[in-house]
C-alpha cells in the first residue's frame, strides 16, 4: 500500500530529557522519524524539551517546539500547528504516556488528530498489566503467577494467595522500571509495594511470582498494516532475570536457545503483537526460559521503539526507527528498501555473522551513600556496544570500551587477594563488577558449574570466560619460556579480544613498542561490515567493526574506490564520546554529529568512531563512514592504520577522545583544531595559571599540590573555602568544596585514586559570586562569543547541575562587554582553532576566569538552540580550514527570547542519596524553557525538568541562618502571589517579625514529631525551599529533600534558584503561557553558514 | 586438533584446525545463513554431497539432541564455522556438537574467515571443496578436485532415498506423538524428505505412506492414497529423471503437493525448465510473498537449483510464491489440476514457521478433491 494521503501534518512527540531508562535512543530514533516523515513528504512537528538532541535541530523537522512534554503544552501546540496525526511511538515511555493522556481528555479528539502506530486501545492493551495478562492468556502463552493490586491492602492479600517470598513487584507505566524490585520478606515487600503504588502513574502494581534467575530473552518485533511481521533481532542477557535489561550484559544474537526454542519464542511474538494490535512500527518483547526445563513464559511488551531497539538497529543494520515511520504512514515492509543491499526489501529477517555485545555503565562513584546491588530498577547511565566474530572478543571489547579503566577482562584486582566469601558474595548478587569476579572466581579455583550455581548466568558464558583465562595463562606461560610469543599464538589472542594493553603487560613493555612488533610480525586488525545479511548480497553502506580475520573489507572498498578512479575526497575523522556517563552524554555526540554534517556537506569523507549504541552519531546515515569500535588508542589507531584520515577532530567528544589527543599526535596523527599543546596548556593548572596571570585577568588564587602536608599549608595560606579536585576530570568528578583542614584531609584520603600520579588542584573559593558560561569559536586570528550563559545558582555548583539563562540578565553591559574581550583574549592567546569554553565568576565588578575548556562544551547544543547559530558545524568547518570571516556572523547580538537551561537529576534511582547540589556533577540530563520574559522561561524549564512550579497552593521554606535576611523579601512575593507560606520555627520567626504570615511546622526529628514528613507525603506541600547552609548539610532536613523527591514535590536549595522560581510562579500565574517553534523564533535571522569561495572537500585541511 | 585445510575448486584455500575426524572429505561447498538449527541442517539429506559452511561463527552453542534430527543419519560431506562450541548448554542437550560430529564421522573444520569465504562464494558461485587434514599440497589438491562430480546433472536421489516403502510412526522412525485417527493417506515420494515435513502432515491427520523414490505409479496407487506428495531432496532436479515422468501420470489424478526438489521436478513435469542458481539459498530469512493469500512469509530456504520463471507455460501454471530478494520463483500452482509446489520449505526445521498453512492449503486440496 503506498503512503496515505489522508495526513499531511504529523505531530511527533521526543521523550525530554536524559534520565535513566530513557537516553539518546529516543533522539536516535526520533531523528531517523523525523527524517523519514519529511522525505514522504509530510509536514511534521516536533516537540522536546532537550534542546541537546539532534531531533531538535531546526532543519529536522517543519516546526521545532523545544517546549514542556505535558499533555498541557502539548495542547497548545496541537491548537496552534493542528495536525492531522500524532506518531507517540518514537519517544520513549514518555512519548506514550502523554498520548495516552491527550487521548483520554478527548484532546485529541477535539482537534481530529489521528494516531499512528499504536492506538490507545493498543497501548492500554500492552502496558496495563491486568489487560497485558488477559491478552496473552488468551493466546495461549504463558505468564508467571500474578495478581495486581492498587492499594496495600490489595498487595498483602495477593502476597499470600501467591505464596511465599520472594516476589516480584513492578509498577504500570512507569519507565525504567522505578519504584519496582524484588522483596525477599515480608518487610521488603511493605516498603517495596508502597513505593510501587506511589510510582505508577495509574496506582498500579503486579505482584508476581519471582522467576529471578531465569534466562532473560528479547525479540526486537516489526509489523506492517498488511499484517506481515519480522524479527529484528533477538537479544540474550547475559545476566539472568532479576537484573533490569537495561542494567544487564546483553549479547545478540541469542546464543544458547536451539532453533525450536527460538521459533516458539518467535512464533510467540508473532501471536503477541497480534492480539496486542499494534498495527504498525516496532515493539519489544520480553521472555524468560526456566534453564531446568524450558519453560518459557512472556514478560512484558513494550508496543514502541526502545533502548533495546537502538541497540537492535546498531546490532543489525536494520534501522527500526526509520522504518516504524514509513509503516506508520502507510507502507508495507515490502514496498520499503534495505538500505544497506539495495536490491532486498525490509521484509525479512537480518541474519548476523558475528557477535555482539553491549555493557551497561554505571556511575555509583557519584552516589556513594547508595547501594550498589542491581535489580529489577534501572540504575544503568549509559551503555557500550561491541562486535566481535566470537563473543571472547566482543566481550572483551566491551569491558575495554566502556572505559572504567579495564583494559578488557583484565586483572584489575588480584584474586589471590580477594577473600573467597566476596567471590562468592559478588556471584550471588548483581553488581557492577560481577563480570570481573566470575574470572576470579575460576583463577581461584572455583568451577564453571559452581559459578553457575550462584549466580545463574548461564555456563556457556562462563566457559568463554574460563578460555579467556587458559589464554592468559598459556601467554604468560610461553613468554616466560622463550621470551617471546609465537604468531599463531598472537594471532589467536587477538581473537581472543586481548588488548595491546592487556598484551604489553604479559610482555613487559609499553602499549607502543607491543603495536610496533605486533604490526611487524603482520597481525592487523581487519574491518568487515555490518550488512544485515551475513554476505549473502552486496552491502553498499560503509558500516564496519574490527576483528582479526584474513579479510579487510575497508580495504576492498577503498580499492574499489580507487579503481573506479573517482577523486578521492579529503578525509577527516571524529572521535565520538563512547558511553553516555554523568557529565558526558548527548551533549557531545551532538556536537559529533555537527562536525560530520558539516564537513560532508563540503565534501569531505567523514569517518565517525564511536561505541554508544543509543546515539545518532552511530546511525549509519550520519556520516561517510561508520567504525563501531571502543575509543581506545589502539581501536582508534587500528582505524587510522587502514583510512589514513587527513585529520582527526578529538575536541568534539567530551573527555574520552581529548584523552587520547597527547598519544595519538605521538604516533604521527594529524589532530585538526586546538593543538594539543595548547588543549594541555588549559588543562595543566600550573601552565594555565601562569598564562591567565600573563593576560592580566584575575583567576582565584589556586595551587597544585602533591601531598597532604603541602594541602593544609596552601589552604591555610589561600584561606577557607577551598574548592578541592583531582586534575583532569570532566563532570566535576570528585571535585568538593571544603571549609576546613579536617575536609581537605579526607578529601586527599579519598581523592587517591582518582588521577593517580596527578596532583591536586586547590583554588581559592569565591562565595556568592554569580557564574557564567561563555561558549566561542575562534579561528586563532578572530573569535566569535556565541553565547553568554548566567547561572542561576551561585558559583560552587557544577555548570552541569546549574540553571542558567541565556542571554544574563542580572549582569551589567560593562561586565558582559568584558566576559566578551577576556573570551577573545584567551582564546587569540591559546591560540584556539574550534571550540571554547570559559567559566567565569563575577562578584561585584570583579571577573574570575574558573576554567578554560578549548574543547566542545555541554553547552553548545543549548547556546545553538537560544541563538540559532549552529555553533559547532561552524566550529568544525574552521578546524578543517575556514576563517571566520567567511561565515556571516558578525557580532554576537543577544537574541530578543530568553532561553533557560535547567538540569535533570537522577536522585529518585538512588535512594539515601542526598540531593544537595555541589561541585561534583550528577544531572543525567537537560532541559530547555524558552519564553519571552524570564520567568515564563524558568517556568517552562521547570514543567520540562518534571519540576512544575504551582500556581497555588503551599510552599515550605527553611533556610541556613546567613540567608535568612534574604529570604524576608522573597517570601513576601511568595505571599503576594497568594501562596501559603510554612516554615520551621527558626526561619517563622524571621518572617513573622517582618510581618509575614507564617504557619510554623515542627521539624522533622524534634520531638520525634514529623508534621512537615507528614505534609509532604500526603501531597499538602507543593514547593519546597530548603537553602541548607554549606559546612554540613543538615541531616535533619535531608530526609525532607529525600522525602521531596520521592514524592514529586519541586524541591528548591539554593536562594537564586527560589528568586527564579518565585518569578516563574508569577509568570505561571499571570499570563497565558504560549508556545513558539524555533523556526519562528529564528525568523529574523539570517543564513550563517556563508561560503568560502575557495573551500572544497579536496582543500588542504588546517595545518597543526 | 590437528590443522586442516580447506580448499576450493578455484585454488583459493582457507587453513584451520579440524576438531573432530582427521582424514578427507569432498562435496559442493554451500554457506547458510541461519544462525540456529544446525543440527537439523546437519540431518537434512538434502545436503547430500554438499559440505555446508555456517555464517553465524558460533556454532554447536547448545549442544545436540534426540528430537531435531531431520533423518536418521548426518547428510552433510563436511562442516565448516568460526568456532565450535566446548562446553554446550541447554536443558534438552544429550551431547556436544563436536561428539555429535565425530561420533559421525563427519570432518569438520573452525577457525578460518567464513565471512571472506562466504563473500568469495557469493561473488564466485558455489564450487568444489575439499577439506583436509593430511594433503596440504595445492598441486595435489587440484587434482583431487576435478575427481569430484559436478552437482549439475548428478542424481543424489538414489542415494538417500528409502530403500523400502514404509508408513511413517508405525515404522517408529521417530518419536511421534499421533493426534487421534488419521484422517487422509498420503503418498510420499521420499527423495530425502524431512521428518518435519512427516511430523506436520500427521499432525494435520493424514497417514503417510513413504514410497522410495522409483516406486511405480501403480505402486503408489495401490494404497488409495487421498493425496501426493514430493519430497526435498539432494542434487539437481533434471537429472532424477524417472521421478519426473512418473509424476506426469499423477496431474489430474491426485491432488500433489511438492517441497523444494519435489517442486522442482513438478515443474520439469509440468514442462518448465530448472538451472543452477549461482550460490543458492540456504538460510532462514527470506521473504516469499504469496499472491494467493496476500502475505509475506519468512522462509527457510535449502536449494541450488530453481525453476525457470520463463519457462513455464503460463497458461497452465502461475507463479504463486515469488522470492521478494531476487524474483525467482518460489511457488507454483497449476490453473486446471490440484498440484501445487513450493521452493522454500513450510516445515520450516530450522527456520520460521510463517509458511506452515501451506500444508493446511494441500489437506483443503485433498478434502475437495475427495468430494
Amino acid at each position: 500500500m503506498p503512503k496515505r494521503t489522508d495526513i499531511h501534518k504529523i505531530l511527533l512527540l521526543g521523550s525530554g530529557p536524559i534520565v535513566i531508562g530513557q537516553a539518546c535512543e529516543f533522539d536516535y530514533s526520533g531523528t531517523q522519524a523525523c527524517k523519514a516523515l519529511k522525505e514522504e513528504g509530510y509536514e511534521v512537528v516536533l516537540v522536546n524539551s532537550n534542546p541537546a538532541t539532534i531531533m531538535t535541530d531546526p532543519e529536522i523537522s517543519d516546526h521545532t517546539y523545544i517546549e514542556p512534554l505535558t499533555p498541557q503544552f502539548v495542547e497548545y501546540i496541537i491548537e496552534k500547528e493542528r495536525p492531522d496525526a500524532i506518531l507517540p511511538t518514537l519517544g520513549g515511555q514518555t512519548a506514550l504516556n502523554i498520548a495516552m493522556k491527550l487521548s483520554e481528555a478527548g484532546v485529541l479528539e477535539k482537534y481530529n488528530v489521528k494516531m499512528l502506530g499504536a492506538d490507545c486501545d493498543v497501548i492500554k492493551k500492552a502496558e496495563d498489566r491486568g489487560c497485558f495478562k488477559e491478552a496473552v492468556l488468551k493466546i495461549g502463552l504463558d505468564l508467571p503467577e500474578s495478581k495486581c493490586a492498587h492499594n496495600m491492602e490489595e498487595a498483602r492479600a495477593a502476597a499470600e494467595q501467591l505464596g511465599g517470598y520472594p516476589l516480584v513487584v513492578r509498577p504500570a507505566f512507569t519507565l525504567g522500571g522505578t519504584g519496582g524490585g524484588i522483596a525477599r520478606n515480608k518487610e521488603d515487600f511493605e516498603k517495596i509495594a508502597a513505593l510501587g503504588i506511589e510510582s505508577s502513574m495509574i496506582h498500579e502494581i503486579l505482584i508476581e511470582e519471582s522467576i529471578e534467575g531465569w534466562k532473560e530473552y528479547e525479540l526486537e518485533v516489526m509489523r506492517d498494516n498488511k499484517d506481515n511481521v519480522v524479527i529484528v533481532c533477538s537479544i540474550e542477557n547475559l545476566d539472568p532475570m532479576g537484573t533490569h535489561t537495561g542494567d544487564s550484559i546483553t549479547v545478540a544474537p541469542a546464543q544458547t536457545l536451539s532453533d525450536v526454542e527460538y521459533q516458539k519464542m518467535r512464533d510467540a511474538s508473532l501471536a503477541l503483537i497480534r492480539e496486542i494490535g499494534v498495527e504498525t512500527g516496532g515493539s519489544n518483547i520480553q521472555f524468560a526460559v526456566n534453564p531446568d526445563d524450558g519453560r518459557m513464559v512472556v514478560i512484558e511488551m513494550n508496543p514502541r521503539v526502545s533502548r533495546s531497539s537502538a541497540l537492535a538497529s546498531k546490532a543489525t543494520g536494520f534501522p527500526i526507527a526509520k522504518f516504524a515511520a514509513k509503516l506508520a504512514v502507510g507502507y508495507s515492509l515490502d514496498e520499503i528498501r534495505n538500505d544497506i543491499t539495495r536490491e532486498t526489501p525490509a521484509s525479512f529477517e537480518p541474519t548476523i555473522d558475528y557477535c555482539v555485545v553491549k555493557a551497561p555503565r554505571f556511575t555509583f562513584e557519584k552516589f556513594p551513600k547508595t547501594d550498589h546491588i542491581l535489580g529489577v530498577q534501572m540504575k544503568s547511565v549509559g551503555e557500550t556496544m561491541s562486535i566481535g566474530r566470537t563473543f571472547k572478543e566482543a566481550l572483551q571489547k566491551a569491558l575495554r570500551g566502556l572505559e572504567i579503566g579495564h583494559t578488557g577482562l583484565d586483572n584489575k584486582l588480584d584474586y589471590k587477594k580477594i577473600p573467597k566469601e566476596k567471590i562468592i558474595h559478588r556471584l550471588k548478587e548483581p553488581n557492577a563488577s560481577r563480570i570481573f569476579y566470575i574470572k576470579y572466581a575460576l583463577q581461584a579455583g572455583m568451577t564453571a558449574e559452581e559459578i553457575t550455581e550462584l549466580s545463574k548466568i548461564d555456563i556457556w558464558y562462563i566457559e568463554h570466560i574460563e578460555q579467556i583465562i587458559e589464554m592468559e595463562k598459556e601467554l604468560v606461560k610461553v613468554f616466560n619460556e622463550k621470551k617471546e610469543i609465537p604468531r599463531e599464538l598472537m594471532k589467536k589472542a587477538k581473537q581472543y579480544g586481548f588488548s595491546d594493553q592487556q598484551l604489553s603487560q604479559i610482555m613487559g613493555c609499553s602499549e607502543v613498542e607491543f603495536r610496533k612488533s605486533r604490526k611487524e610480525m603482520g597481525i592487523v586488525a581487519t574491518f568487515k561490515v555490518v550488512d544485515t545479511c551475513a554476505g549473502e548480497f552486496e552491502a553498499y553502506t560503509p558500516y564496519y567493526y574490527s576483528t582479526y580475520e584474513d579479510e579487510d573489507e575497508a580495504v576492498i572498498k577503498d580499492r574499489e574506490l580507487t579503481a573506479q578512479a573517482k577523486s578521492p575526497r579529503k578525509k577527516i575523522m571524529i572521535l565520538g564520546g563512547g558511553p553516555n556517563r554523568i557529565g558526558q552524554g548527548i551533549e557531545f555526540d551532538y556536537c559529533c554529529c555537527h562536525a560530520a554534517f558539516a564537513l560532508k556537506e563540503i565534501g569531505y569523507e567523514t569517518i565517525m568512531v564511536n561505541s554508544n549504541p543509543e546515539t545518532v552519531s552511530t546511525d549509519y546515515d550520519t556520516s561517510d563512514r561508520l567504525y563501531f569500535e571502543p575509543l581506545t588508542f589502539e581501536d582508534v589507531m587500528n582505524i587510522i592504520d587502514v583510512e589514513k584520515p587527513d585529520g582527526v577532530i578529538v575536541q568534539y567528544g567530551g573527555q574520552t577522545p581529548l584523552n587520547l589527543a597527547h598519544p595519538l599526535k605521538e604516533a604521527g596523527v594529524h589532530i585538526i583544531g586546538t593543538t594539543v599543546d595548547s588543549i594541555d596548556l588549559a588543562e595543566n593548572r600550573e601552565r594555565f595559571s601562569a598564562f591567565i596571570s600573563k593576560l592580566d585577568i584575575l583567576q582565584p588564587e589556586n595551587a597544585s599540590i602533591f601531598s597532604s602536608e603541602d594541602a593544609v599549608d596552601t589552604a591555610g595560606r589561600i584561606g577557607y573555602p577551598v574548592l578541592a579536585r583531582p586534575s583532569y576530570v570532566l563532570g566535576g568528578r570528585a571535585m568538593k568544596i571544603v571549609y576546613d583542614k579536617e575536609a581537605l584531609l579526607s578529601f586527599i584520603d579519598e581523592a587517591k585514586d582518582v588521577s593517580e600520579g596527578k596532583p591536586i588542584l586547590i583554588d581559592k573559593f569565591i562565595e556568592d559570586a554569580i557564574e557564567v558560561d561563555v561558549d566561542a569559536i575562534s579561528d586563532g586570528e578572530n573569535v566569535y562569543v556565541a553565547g553568554i550563559m548566567e547561572h542561576i545558582e551561585n558559583a560552587g555548583i557544577h555548570s552541569g547541575d546549574s540553571a542558567c539563562v541565556l542571554p544574563p540578565h542580572t549582569i551589567s553591559d560593562t561586565l558582559i562587554e568584558k566576559i566578551k574581550k577576556y573570551t577573545t583574549d584567551i582564546a587569540i592567546r591559546l591560540k584556539v582553532v574550534g571550540l571554547l569554553n570559559i567559566q567565569f565568576a563575577v562578584k561585584g565588578e570583579k571577573i574570575y576566569v574558573l576554567e578554560v575548556n578549548p574543547r566542545a562544551s555541554r553547552t553548545v547544543p543549548f547556546v545553538s538552540k537560544a541563538t540559532g547559530v549552529p555553533v559547532a558545524k561552524i566550529a568544525a568547518l574552521i578546524m578543517a580550514g575556514r576563517k571566520l570571516e567567511s561565515f556571516n556572523l558578525g557580532q554576537y547580538i543577544e537574541p530578543e527570547h530568553i532561553s533557560v537551561k535547567e538540569s535533570v537529576l537522577p536522585f529518585s534511582r538512588f535512594s539515601g542519596v542526598d540531593i544537595v547540589l555541589g561541585p561534583e556533577m550528577k544531572s543525567t540530563g537537560e532541559v530547555m524553557g524558552v519564553a519571552s520574559s524570564f520567568g515564563e522561561a524558568f517556568f517552562k524549564a521547570q514543567a520540562c525538568a518534571n519540576q512544575p512550579l504551582p500556581r497555588e497552593g503551599v510552599v515550605f521554606v527553611s533556610v541556613k541562618e546567613s540567608d535568612k535576611r534574604n529570604l524576608v523579601f522573597l517570601a513576601k512575593k511568595i505571599v503576594d502571589l497568594n501562596l501559603n507560606i510554612v516554615a520551621t520555627r527558626g526561619t517563622a520567626k524571621v518572617l513573622t517579625s517582618n510581618g509575614i504570615n507564617v504557619k510554623i511546622v515542627e521539624k522533622h526529628g524534634k520531638d520525634k514529631s514529623n508534621e512537615l514528613l507528614k505534609m509532604i507525603q500526603g501531597n499538602k506541600i507543593n514547593l519546597v525551599i530548603n537553602i541548607p547552609s554549606g559546612e554540613k548539610s543538615q541531616s535533619d532536613m535531608r530526609t525532607i529533600r529525600a522525602a521531596a523527591i520521592l514524592h514529586n514535590v519541586p524541591c528548591i536549595t539554593t536562594l537564586q534558584g527560589a528568586w527564579a522560581a518565585v518569578n516563574g510562579i508569577e509568570a505561571g500565574k499571570i499570563k497565558k503561557l504560549t508556545v513558539n517553534s524555533l523556526q519562528r523564533y529564528y525568523l529574523q535571522q539570517k543564513e550563517f553558514m556563508g561560503q568560502d569561495s575557495q573551500e572544497t572537500g579536496s582543500k588542504r585541511t588546517g595545518e597543526e | 586438533m590437528k590443522k586442516a585445510i580447506l580448499y576450493l575448486e578455484d585454488g583459493t584455500s582457507f587453513v584451520g584446525q579440524s576438531l573432530t575426524v582427521i582424514g578427507e572429505t569432498a562435496g559442493e561447498i554451500v554457506f547458510n545463513t541461519a544462525m540456529s538449527g544446525y543440527q537439523e541442517i546437519l540431518t537434512d539429506p538434502s545436503y547430500s554431497g554438499q559440505i555446508v559452511t555456517m555464517t553465524y561463527p558460533l556454532i554447536g552453542n547448545y549442544g545436540v539432541n534426540e528430537q531435531d534430527i531431520e533423518s536418521a543419519g548426518v547428510h552433510v560431506k563436511g562442516f565448516v564455522a568460526k568456532e565450535f562450541c566446548r562446553r554446550h548448554s541447554n536443558f534438552r542437550a544429550t551431547k556436544s556438537l563436536i561428539q555429535y560430529l565425530e561420533d559421525n564421522n563427519i570432518i569438520a573444520i573452525e577457525g578460518i574467515d567464513t565471512r571472506a569465504l562466504t563473500r568469495h562464494l557469493r561473488l564466485f558461485g558455489a564450487m568444489k571443496a575439499i577439506i583436509s587434514t593430511k594433503d596440504f599440497d595445492p598441486e595435489s589438491l587440484a587434482k583431487k578436485i576435478k575427481e569430484v562430480p559436478l552437482m549439475e546433472g548428478a542424481d543424489w536421489v538414489k542415494e538417500v532415498t528409502t530403500k523400502e516403502k514404509y508408513i511413517w510412526a508405525e515404522e517408529g522412525k521417530c518419536p511421534v506423538v499421533k493426534s487421534g485417527k488419521s484422517k487422509y493417506k498420503v503418498a510420499a515420494i521420499d527423495c530425502g524428505i524431512k521428518f518435519n515435513i512427516l511430523r506436520i502432515l500427521t499432525e494435520l491427520g493424514c497417514e503417510v505412506h513413504v514410497f522410495p523414490a522409483n516406486a511405480e505409479y501403480n505402486e503408489i496407487m495401490s494404497v488409495n492414497p487421498d493425496g501426493l506428495f514430493v519430497s526435498n531432496g539432494p542434487g539437481d532436479p533434471s537429472a532424477v529423471t524417472y521421478v519426473i515422468e512418473n509424476l506426469k501420470k499423477f496431474f489430474g489424478v491426485l491432488p500433489v503437493f511438492g517441497i523444494c526438489l519435489g517442486h522442482q521436478m513438478i515443474g520439469l513435469a509440468l514442462g518448465g525448465k530448472t538451472y543452477k542458481l549461482k550460490f543458492g539459498h540456504h538460510g532462514a530469512n527470506h521473504p516469499v510473498k504469496d499472491f494467493v493469500y496476500d502475505r509475506i512469509g519468512i522462509t527457510s530456504q535449502n536449494h541450488g537449483f530453481c525453476v525457470d520463471i520463463d519457462s513455464l507455460n503460463k497458461d497452465d501454471v502461475e507463479v504463486f510464491n515469488l522470492n521478494l530478494n531476487d524474483k525467482t520463483v518460489e511457488g507454483i500452482r497449476h490453473r486446471k489440476y490440484p498440484v501445487v509446489s513450493v521452493q522454500h520449505h513450510p516445515e520450516a526445521a530450522p527456520g520460521p514457521h510463517d509458511a506452515q498453512y501451506l500444508f493446511g492449503h494441500f489437506i483443503e486440496m485433498m478434502e475437495k478433491n475427495r468430494k
